[in-house]
């Protein structure tokens, strides 16, 4: 797939990943165009239903950043959600869905290189695996889960998945 | 396991007398055969319906925060539940949790010699057909129009029954039962090493695949303990998750949602598997969840009652090896 430009979004914490995506905007750093920038408090905030939504409705990888442990505005929120991201990461990839579309580091205020590469890296690895085609919303339209089927009935599935 | 039965009813019919307790929870037979069914015990009420044998499968401490809430009026009786070895896991979680005080409960313990998946048995017979369940140490004796077969006990355990390693309740005020102590130690389940080993394509393909069963009832999130809120993110409307369509891609949405609330909090009692009317392998994600955690963070949810759930707390060096550097 050479020209495929994947749509990633990005969560970046108010305090530290943001400000490291302004400096590197105003250092005229650049970077892939690929990333919809979505800011949050702290990346404590970040919720994985926040992460599945984004992929059900049609990004195909997320990038989250946070201040690095140590630096949180809030003391510890990125501590809490580093033990969090851990999980999600885990489950994420035993479900079935490629390590690399969901992504998180860290980025603090003073890194603009760093996020720029960051984005780089991460546009390239998603570039790669090229667009999310399972579990969007809409690769089911032709497979509505069917009420009347049982475990007998096996095959009504086939061909929705990986088309 | 006659004697074991009488031996409840003997305490709470004690129980009651001494006013420790308003209302029991415990189980009494079903309506179908070899299938119980939640009891919920008042002074008055008729203690012989009450039942204890190998069907007795609902994790009875999902009721407990709502029983619980609706007995506080004022006085300081307590409520009795009947507590396996997983279900008092559940318990200790939800005092964890701060949806109960250890002062609400009465626990009366039993060594639970692990619980028949009644669909193993009825896969070799019919329901229809029988007519008199009987029980020995070794074997449930079914006897039906013309006949009668022996199913070994042993060979007919739920899943998360089989090697389970909780079998002697953790907390109680009583225990009944020969309480031989099981290892209380959690070790990673060769089912999820074995799902692990596959290729993702294939991985998501069984995911998927399980998941197309499901119509979405919600039955498992009902069974669940760990399940009290008041308001599931499955019904929220602000914001609304995800729609409240059949399109697969939804289910998945549910699923992923709950199997990842219960990380760190998931007692692997399998009241979700049972309760899901479409044989959705659910433990088969629950449970590398359980694994993952006990990996990573050396916990052990519902055996203890100090240590913090691993999400709500954190160690300065927490391992990091997932995040991402740029290269
Ligand atoms: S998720 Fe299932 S196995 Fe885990 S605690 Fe809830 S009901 Fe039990
Ligand atoms: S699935 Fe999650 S939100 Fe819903 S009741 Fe269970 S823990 Fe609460
Ligand atoms: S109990 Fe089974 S069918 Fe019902 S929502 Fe859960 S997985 Fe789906």
């Amino acid at each position: 797939m050479p020209d495929f430009e994947p749509k990633i979004v990005a969560f970046l914490c108010n305090w530290c990943s943001y400000a490291g995506a302004d400096l590197a905007g105003v250092s005229r750093i650049q970077y892939p165009t690929n990333i919809r920038v979505i800011k949050v408090p702290c990346s404590g905030r970040i919720n994985l239903l926040y992460i599945i939504r984004a992929l059900q409705k049609g990004v195909d990888g997320i990038l989250v950043s946070g201040c690095h442990p140590g630096d949180c505005h809030y003391i510890s929120g990125n501590l809490f959600a580093r033990r969090k991201f851990a999980l999600m990461k885990k489950f994420l990839e035993y479900i079935g869905i490629e390590p690399e579309r969901v992504q998180f580091t860290w980025v603090s205020a003073a890194e603009g290189t760093r996020f720029a590469q960051v984005v780089e890296k991460v546009t390239n690895d998603i570039r790669k695996l090229g667009p999310l085609k399972y579990f969007r919303k809409n690769d089911y339209n032709d497979k509505k889960c069917n009420f009347s089927s049982t475990s007998e009935n096996p095959n009504f599935l086939s061909g929705a998945v990986n088309k | 396991m006659k004697s074991i039965e009488s031996e409840i009813k003997d305490l709470i019919k004690k129980l009651f007398s001494e006013k420790k307790i308003e209302v029991f929870i415990g189980y009494e037979n079903g309506t179908l055969p070899l299938r119980t069914t939640p009891y919920f015990v008042s002074p008055n009420d008729d203690l012989d319906k009450l039942a204890w044998n190998r069907f007795c499968s609902n994790n009875l401490a999902v009721y407990l925060p709502r029983v619980v809430a609706k007995k506080k009026g004022g006085n300081s009786c307590k409520v009795g539940i009947l507590c396996k070895g997983c279900d008092s896991r559940s318990v200790v979680g939800l005092i964890k949790e701060k949806q109960l005080s250890r002062n609400d409960v009465f626990i009366i313990g039993i060594v639970c010699p692990g619980i028949i998946d009644t669909k193993k048995i009825l896969s070799e017979i019919k329901s229809s057909d029988i007519e008199h369940i009987d029980e020995d140490d070794e074997n449930i004796m079914v006897k039906f129009k013309d006949g009668k077969k022996n199913f070994r006990k042993k060979d007919h355990l739920y899943e998360c029954c089989i090697n389970c390693e909780f079998t002697t309740p953790f907390v109680y005020d009583t225990l009944i039962g020969d309480g031989k102590s099981s290892s209380n130690t959690i070790t990673s389940s060769q089912k999820v090493a074995e799902f692990s080993a596959k290729s993702r394509q294939e991985r998501w393909q069984i995911f998927e695949q399980e998941l197309t069963k499901c119509i979405r009832c919600y039955a498992c999130r009902n069974a669940c303990p760990n399940c009290y809120c008041k308001e599931c993110f499955a019904e929220q409307t602000k914001p609304k998750w995800f729609s409240v369509t059949n399109d697969l891609s939804d289910i998945i949405f549910y699923h992923i949602g709950r199997i990842f609330h219960q990380a760190g909090r998931c007692v692997d009692c399998g009241a979700c598997v049972r309760a899901c009317p479409m044989d959705v392998d659910l433990r088969l994600f629950t449970r590398m969840l359980v694994d993952e955690v006990k990996e990573r963070f050396g916990y052990d949810p519902g055996l203890n009652f100090e240590e913090a759930p691993p999400l709500t707390t954190f160690a300065s060096d927490d391992k990091q090896e997932f995040i991402t550097e740029p290269s």
